[in-house]
C-alpha cells in the first residue's frame, strides 16, 4: 500500500475529529489523503469503546510503555534534510486514571451483609495515591479488589446488574472518551448537513436539560413547551422567563451597558428570582458566576437559536455514541479514495534545511512517505517545539455506569443534559450527560452518565464528590432514592483547547490540531480543519455536498476519463475505484434520515 | 483535478429529469385513459383495482379514480367471502398509507379510508388510533386527520377520560394548537359535567352504544374540573401571552350558560289598543305558538316584528281588535303564553291608567353578566388578579386587557367603568387593525351600563351624550323608553332595531354623523325628533318618519338635505304632521 507514497498530497497522523475532518474535506476535492495511526482503533481520544474494549484501554494505560530509543534513519535523508523526531506515546494526554466497580463480580445471591468499612477504605487508599501517574499495580490491585470488596457491602433490595453482567453485555456500551453534545446549530451538524455525512449516522434528541441544585435534581424549562409544562415555576416566573428569553435575542443598549461586568449582576438587575437567575446563569447559558455580560448573553443566544430545530432541547446526540462522528468522516474520506494505516506510527519529519519544509515523513519501520503536508495532532509533537498554555490544562472526566436515571420519568428513555454548578467554592462547574440505552451506548436496564469539568485537582479529586451526592456509591450516605453507581472510571486528559493556534517550531508546511477540549460543543474541531483546509487549499470549497449516487459518472459511462494519468494511478484506479464505487453506491443509498428529518422541519 | 469523482453537470441531471418525467407521463397518462375506459365499460377487476392503486400512489387527488375503485371494492364485496373481504380491505388501508405519506393532507385518501374502515368487516381500530397520533405529530393541525380521527373514536368507543389524556399530550407538547383546545372544550362537560349526575360512561364497551356527544349535554363543567383547567390555560397565557387560542379556551371556560328562554316583558298600550312582547331572544312570533289571552278570552290577533326587515326579532307586537280595552274605566287581565316553552307572562292593565307593562329587567336577569361566568364572584376575582398580574407584565397585551375587561364586566360593570374605559383606550392604540370593534364593543357595555344606571333610577329616560358611541344595541332592553338622549355620538345610523323603542316620545340625537333613519319606523307615540348637525342628505332618508303618526318637531339644522331646493315644501308633503319645522 505504501508504495503510494509519492503521491500523497496530505498526510495524516493520528485520529481526532479535527484531522478526520480536514481529511475529509481533503478528499472529497480530489488531494490523496493518507491516514495513519499508531493507535488499533480509529478516533484517538474521540473514540467510544465496547465495555471489554475500554477495559483494554484501560490495561494499555497501566502498562508502562517502553520507550523505544529513537532510531537512527539518517541513512534515509538526503542532503540538506535533518529529522524532527516525533514522540510515540499519546498516553501523557491520558492520565490519574482509577476504576471502582461497586456491584458483585459474579451474578450471585446475596452474601451477608457487612459493613463497608474495608470498602471505603480500599478506596480512600486509592485516592491518595493518583498522584502517580499510572501507578498500575496499586491500579491493578484495586481493579481486583474492589469488587470483591462491593460483594461484601449490605445488598440493596433490588437486585443489581453484576459486574459480570456488564462483561457478558459489554458489546452494547459504547463508551466515549470525550463527553461532547451536539448544538443543533452548532458548526457540527451544520457540516454533517451541508456535506451530506450525516447520511452515515442516526442522532437522538437529548430530552431534558436538568440542573442540580439544593441537593435535588430539578428539570430545567427551557423550550415554551417545557415552560408551559413546568410545575416548579409559578406562572408570573413562566412569563418572566419567556419575556427574557425572547427579549435577549436581540442586542440592546440596555444589554451593552452591562458589558464588562457579570452576567449574574445583569439577570439580577432583571428581577427574576432565584430560581430563574440558576436556570438561565448554570443551564442555559452555561457559565460561571464571573463570566461577563456579553459571553453570557452570547452562549445564552447560541442555547435559543438550537432549541427548537429538531426537538425541545438545542442538542442532538449521535446513536453509538460520539465516537461515530470522526468515523462518518473518515467514511467519506475514504469514499473519496483516502487510505487508513492503523497500527502505523510516523517516526519523524524530514524537513528541508533551506525551505524550512517537510518533505517527507519516516514511519516505524523505516519507510519514507513523500508528502506535500503533514497533518499531526499535538500529543505527538515534542514539547519544545509547541506552543500550548502553561501550566497544562486538564479536564477531569468520570465515566458512570448506573442502574437508573438521576430524575426517573414517565420514560425510561431520556436523555439528559445536566448542570452541575459549583457544589463548593473553588470547585469546578461539572457537565454531566447520562444516556440510556436506546442511544445505543448502554446495556438496558442501565444509563451511561459522563461528567466532565476543567481540572482542578484529579479527575476522582474534582468528580467524585459530585458523584457521591448524586448517587449512591458505597461512600454515600441516605441517598436510597438516588441511582447506584455499578461501575466508575476516573481519568484526567489533556484540554485541547491548550494549544495555540500559531507560533509551534515547525516547518510551515506541518499543521498541529488539538485533542479533545472541554467544551460541550464540538466549535473548536470544526475550526481547526477548516482553517487547516483553508491555509493549504485557500481556493477550495470546505466539504461541499457529496453527490448522489445517480449523478456520478462511472468510468464504463466515460472512458476517456483517465488518459494521460499517471502509470500508477491508472493500474490504482483500476481497483481501488472499482471498489470504492461499490462501497460508495452502497453508502450512498443509505437513509438519509437527518436530511429527511431536517426537510421536515423546515416544510412545517 | 484527477482522483476527483466526476459528477454530472446541472444541464446533463436537468436532461435526465426531463427525461424522466416525459417518460412517467406517457404511462401515466395511458394508465388513465385504461381506467377510464374500463370504467365505462362496467368493468370491475383486480386489474383495474392495480391500474388505479398506480395513478392514485402517485396522484392521491384524483376523485373519480377513488370512486372507481370503491365501485368495484364493492363488487368484490358480493362476490367473496368475508375473509377474503378482510384481506383486500386491509390491503387498501396499507396503500392509503402509502399515499398519505405522499400527501398527508389529501382529501380523496383520507375520506376513502373512512370509508374502507367503516366497512372493513373487522377493523383495527387502535391501529387506525396509533395512525392518526402519528399524523398529528407530524403536523398538529391537519384537520382531515382530526375530521379521521374524531370518527375513529366514535366508532370504537375511546373512553371519553382517555381522550382527555390525548388532548393533554398535545397541549404538552404544542399549546398553540386551538383543535386540541377545542376537542378539550367537548369533553370535559362530559366526563365532569356541572351537575350533580354521575359522570357519563367513561368504561363504556366497545361498540355498546357510541358515547353521547356533546350537544346532548350541559356544556358546562363541575367547579372543580374548572379550577383545574383555568390553572392549565393560564400556564399557557401566561407563557406566551400573544397565543390566541389559549384565550378562546378561557373565553369558553369564563363563559356562562345560554340565557333561559322567557318571555321577558310584556307591555300593553291603551290609546294604540297596542300589545308588546319582549323576548329573551330573537324569536319568530309567527312559528312558534305565541298566545294572547284578554281577560280569560284567546285573541285572535296578528304578530309583526317592529320591522319588516325582521323575520326574528325579540319585540313583536300585535293589535287588539278595535274597541277591547279603549274604555278607561274597565280593568284588563292580559296573558301571553309562549306555548312552546310552557311559558307565560301576566300583565294587568289598570282603571285610569293608559298603559301598563310587566317584565323582568335586565337588572333582574344579571343580563349584562352573561358573556362571562358566574360561577362565583370569588372566583372571577381570584381571575381578575391573575389576568392584572400578567398585564402588569404586560401592559400592551391585547387579549390579556380584553379578558381583564371582560372579567371587570362579570364582576362589577359601573364600578369599574373608569378602568373599563382606559382599557379600551388602550387597546385601540396597541391594536390599531381592530380599533373599530373595541369602539363598538366599548359602546355595548356603555349601553348596558346606561341601562343599568336608568334601572336603578326608575326612569324611562335613556340618556347617553357624549360617550363615543358607534353602535346601537340591547334596543329591546329600551322598550319602555320615552324620552332618549344619543347627542355627541359617533353614530351613523339609527337601524332597524330602534323601532323597537315603541314608547319613545323625543328623540335627540343631535351632532352624530346619522345618514339614515331606517329604525325610526312606525313609532306610534313619537312626537319630536331633533337631528341638528348630522349627514342627513336626501328627502328619501327622512322616508321612515312618515310612519310615525304623532311627529310634531322637527330639527334638521346643519344636515345637508336642508340645501336642498324646495326643501319647505317638499317636507310638506312628506311629513304632514309635523307642525314644528327647523330647518
Amino acid at each position: 500500500m505504501l508504495t503510494l507514497a509519492p503521491l500523497i498530497h496530505c498526510l495524516y497522523a493520528a485520529e481526532s475529529l479535527t484531522e478526520s475532518v480536514a481529511a475529509a474535506a481533503f478528499s472529497r476535492v480530489g488531494q490523496r489523503v493518507l491516514h495513519v495511526d499508531r493507535r488499533s482503533y480509529y478516533a484517538g481520544n474521540w473514540a467510544s469503546f465496547t465495555f471489554s474494549g475500554l477495559l483494554t484501554w484501560i490495561q494499555q494505560h497501566h502498562v508502562t510503555l517502553l520507550i523505544k530509543e529513537a532510531q537512527d534513519w539518517s541513512s534515509l535523508l538526503e542532503e540538506g534534510e535533518e529529522l524532527i523526531h516525533l514522540s510515540h506515546s499519546d498516553c501523557a494526554s491520558i492520565r490519574n486514571l482509577q476504576v471502582f466497580c461497586f456491584t458483585s463480580e459474579e451474578d450471585e445471591e446475596e452474601e451477608a451483609p457487612n459493613t463497608t468499612e474495608e470498602e471505603t477504605g480500599g478506596t480512600k487508599e486509592t485516592g491518595e495515591e493518583e498522584e502517580e501517574v499510572r501507578e498500575e499495580e496499586e491500579v491493578r490491585e484495586e481493579e481486583q479488589t474492589t469488587p470483591s470488596a462491593a460483594l461484601r457491602q449490605s445488598e440493596p433490595t433490588k437486585k443489581k446488574i453484576s459486574y459480570a453482567q456488564l462483561l457478558k453485555e459489554g458489546r452494547r456500551f459504547n463508551i466515549d472518551l470525550v463527553s461532547k453534545l451536539m448544538y443543533s446549530r452548532g458548526s457540527l451538524v451544520d457540516l454533517l448537513i451541508k456535506s451530506n455525512v450525516s447520511r452515515y449516522a442516526e442522532f437522538k434528541n437529548v430530552t431534558r436539560i436538568l440542573t442540580y441544585r439544593d441537593r435535588q435534581v430539578e428539570q430545567v424549562p427551557c423550550s415554551r413547551a417545557d415552560v408551559f409544562a413546568s410545575r416548579q415555576l409559578s406562572v408570573v416566573e413562566k412569563r418572566k422567563l419567556m419575556r427574557f428569553l425572547t427579549s435577549c435575542v436581540e442586542e440592546t443598549e440596555e444589554q451593552r451597558a452591562y458589558n464588562g461586568r457579570p452576567y449574574l449582576e445583569f439577570l439580577r438587575d432583571r428581577q427574576l428570582g432565584d430560581n430563574l437567575q440558576h436556570f438561565l446563569l448554570h443551564s442555559i447559558a452555561m457559565v460561571t458566576e464571573d463570566t461577563p455580560t456579553e459571553e453570557g448573553l452570547a452562549s445564552t443566544r447560541h442555547f435559543l437559536r438550537c432549541l427548537g430545530r429538531y426537538g425541545n432541547t438545542p442538542f442532538l446526540f449521535p446513536v453509538y455514541g460520539l465516537g461515530e462522528i470522526p468515523q462518518c468522516f473518515c467514511r467519506m474520506c475514504a469514499v473519496f479514495g483516502g487510505i487508513y494505516c492503523l497500527r502505523h506510527s510516523v517516526d519523524g519529519v524530514v524537513v528541508d534545511r533551506d525551505s524550512n519544509r517537510c518533505k517527507a515523513v519516516i514511519d516505524s519501520r523505516g519507510q519514507r512517505i513523500t508528502c506535500s503536508h503533514f497533518v499531526v495532532e499535538e500529543g505527538y509533537v515534542a514539547a519544545d517545539r509547541k506552543r500550548v498554555a502553561t501550566p497544562t490544562r486538564f479536564l477531569s472526566r468520570a465515566v458512570l455506569i448506573t442502574d437508573g436515571s438521576i430524575l426517573p420519568s414517565d420514560s425510561d428513555q431520556q436523555v439528559s443534559m445536566v448542570t452541575v454548578p459549583p457544589i463548593a467554592a473553588g470547585c469546578p462547574a461539572v457537565k454531566m450527560v447520562e444516556l440510556c440505552s436506546s442511544t445505543m451506548t448502554c446495556m438496558p436496564g442501565t444509563y451511561l452518565v459522563h461528567l466532565t469539568c476543567q481540572s482542578v485537582g484529579s479527575a476522582y479529586e474534582d468528580l467524585s464528590p459530585v458523584v457521591t451526592r448524586m448517587f449512591r456509591t458505597p461512600e454515600s450516605h441516605d441517598q436510597e432514592t438516588c441511582p447506584s453507581v455499578l461501575w466508575c472510571l476516573y481519568f484526567n486528559m489533556t484540554d485541547g483547547s491548550g494549544l495555540e493556534a500559531e507560533g509551534h517550531n515547525l516547518p510551515s508546511n506541518v499543521y498541529v490540531c488539538s485533542g479533545p477540549d472541554g467544551d460541550l460543543g464540538h466549535e473548536l474541531a470544526i475550526r481547526q480543519a477548516e482553517s487547516i483546509f483553508q491555509k493549504i487549499l485557500p481556493e477550495e470549497d470546505f466539504c461541499p455536498p457529496a453527490p448522489n449516487p445517480e449523478d456520478i459518472i462511472y468510468d464504463g459511462d466515460n472512458t476517456s476519463s483517465s488518459a494521460g494519468g499517471e502509470e500508477e494511478k491508472e493500474e490504482n484506479d483500476g481497483v481501488a475505484e472499482e471498489e470504492k464505487q461499490e462501497e460508495e453506491k452502497e453508502m450512498l443509498e443509505e437513509e438519509k434520515e437527518m436530511l429527511e428529518e431536517e426537510k421536515e422541519i423546515t416544510d412545517m | 483535478m484527477h482522483g476527483r469523482v466526476k459528477i454530472k453537470s446541472t444541464a446533463q441531471q436537468e436532461e435526465e429529469k426531463r427525461k424522466e418525467r416525459e417518460k412517467k407521463l406517457k404511462i401515466y397518462v395511458a394508465a388513465r385513459d385504461a381506467c377510464f375506459s374500463k370504467r365505462k365499460e362496467g368493468i370491475w377487476d383486480d386489474e383495474a383495482l392495480q391500474l388505479t392503486q398506480q395513478l392514485l400512489s402517485s396522484n392521491p387527488d384524483f376523485a373519480t379514480l377513488w370512486n372507481y375503485r370503491r365501485e368495484i371494492l364493492m363488487h368484490l364485496e358480493t362476490v367473496k367471502d368475508e375473509d377474503e373481504v378482510q384481506k383486500i380491505y386491509e390491503a387498501e388501508l396499507s396503500f392509503l398509507e402509502s399515499c398519505l405519506k405522499v400527501n398527508p393532507k389529501s382529501y380523496g385518501s383520507w375520506h376513502h379510508r373512512g370509508w374502507v374502515s367503516a366497512r372493513l368487516p373487522r377493523p383495527d381500530w387502535a391501529r387506525e388510533l396509533s395512525l392518526c397520533d402519528r399524523c398529528l405529530s407530524l403536523d398538529d393541525r391537519n384537520f382531515h386527520c382530526w375530521d379521521y380521527r374524531r370518527m375513529v373514536v366514535k366508532m370504537s368507543g375511546v373512553p371519553v377520560d382517555q381522550e382527555l389524556g390525548f388532548t393533554d399530550r398535545l397541549i404538552g407538547s404544542n399549546f398553540s394548537n386551538y383543535s386540541s383546545w377545542h376537542y378539550r372544550s367537548t369533553l370535559l362537560p362530559l366526563l365532569h359535567p356541572e351537575s350533580p349526575e354521575p359522570p357519563s360512561p367513561c368504561r363504556e364497551p366497545p361498540h355498546s352504544s357510541p358515547p353521547p356527544s356533546p350537544q346532548t349535554h350541559s356544556h358546562r363543567v363541575c367547579e372543580e374540573q374548572l379550577l383545574k383547567e383555568y390553572e392549565l390555560v393560564q400556564n399557557a397565557f401566561f407563557t406566551d401571552p400573544n397565543d390566541q387560542s389559549a384565550w378562546f379556551y378561557y373565553r369558553w371556560l369564563l363563559g356562562r350558560a345560554e340565557r333561559e328562554e322567557m318571555i321577558s316583558c310584556v307591555y300593553v298600550s291603551r290609546d294604540e289598543e297596542r300589545v308588546a312582547v319582549a323576548f329573551s331572544r330573537p324569536v319568530n312570533a309567527q312559528s312558534v305558538g305565541l298566545l294572547l289571552v284578554l281577560d280569560g278570552q284567546p285573541q285572535r290577533v296578528e304578530w309583526r316584528s317592529v320591522h319588516p326587515r325582521f323575520k326574528h326579532s325579540p319585540v313583536w307586537i300585535c293589535d287588539l281588535p278595535p274597541g277591547t280595552i279603549s274604555d278607561i274605566t274597565n280593568e284588563h287581565n292580559l296573558t301571553v303564553h309562549w306555548t312552546e316553552k310552557h311559558t307565560h307572562r301576566d300583565c294587568a292593565l289598570y282603571t285610569g291608567r293608559t298603559e301598563s307593562w310587566c317584565r323582568d329587567s335586565a337588572t333582574d336577569q344579571e343580563l349584562f353578566r352573561s358573556e362571562l361566568s358566574v360561577e362565583k364572584t370569588s372566583v372571577l376575582q381570584s381571575e381578575l388578579q391573575s389576568c392584572n398580574q400578567l398585564q402588569e407584565l404586560e401592559p400592551l397585551n391585547k387579549w390579556c386587557l380584553l379578558t381583564i375587561i371582560l372579567l371587570m364586566r362579570a364582576l362589577d360593570p359601573l364600578g369599574y367603568e373608569k378602568e373599563t374605559l382606559a382599557h379600551f383606550q388602550t387597546l385601540k392604540e396597541v391594536d390599531s387593525m381592530r380599533s373599530a370593534y373595541y369602539g363598538d364593543l366599548c359602546s355595548k357595555f356603555m349601553i348596558e351600563n346606561t341601562i343599568l344606571k336608568m334601572e336603578y333610577a326608575e326612569v324611562r329616560v335613556f340618556s347617553i351624550s357624549d360617550k363615543n358611541l358607534t353602535t346601537l344595541c340591547h334596543l329591546d332592553q329600551l322598550l319602555l323608553v320615552t324620552h332618549i338622549n344619543l347627542s355627541s355620538n359617533q353614530l351613523q345610523q339609527l337601524p332597524p332595531q330602534f323601532a323597537m323603542l315603541q314608547c319613545l316620545e323625543v328623540l335627540e340625537a343631535d351632532n352624530n354623523s346619522i345618514e339614515n333613519l331606517e329604525g325610526v319606523y312606525h313609532l306610534p307615540k313619537l312626537e319630536e325628533v331633533l337631528l341638528k348637525n348630522n349627514k342627513i342628505s336626501t328627502l328619501a332618508d327622512l322616508q321612515p318618519l312618515a310612519s310615525c303618526p304623532k311627529l310634531k318637531r322637527l330639527d334638521l339644522r346643519g344636515n345637508p338635505v336642508t340645501q336642498t331646493a324646495n326643501i319647505e315644501s317638499e317636507l310638506a308633503e312628506l311629513l304632514p304632521s309635523v307642525t314644528d319645522l327647523l330647518l
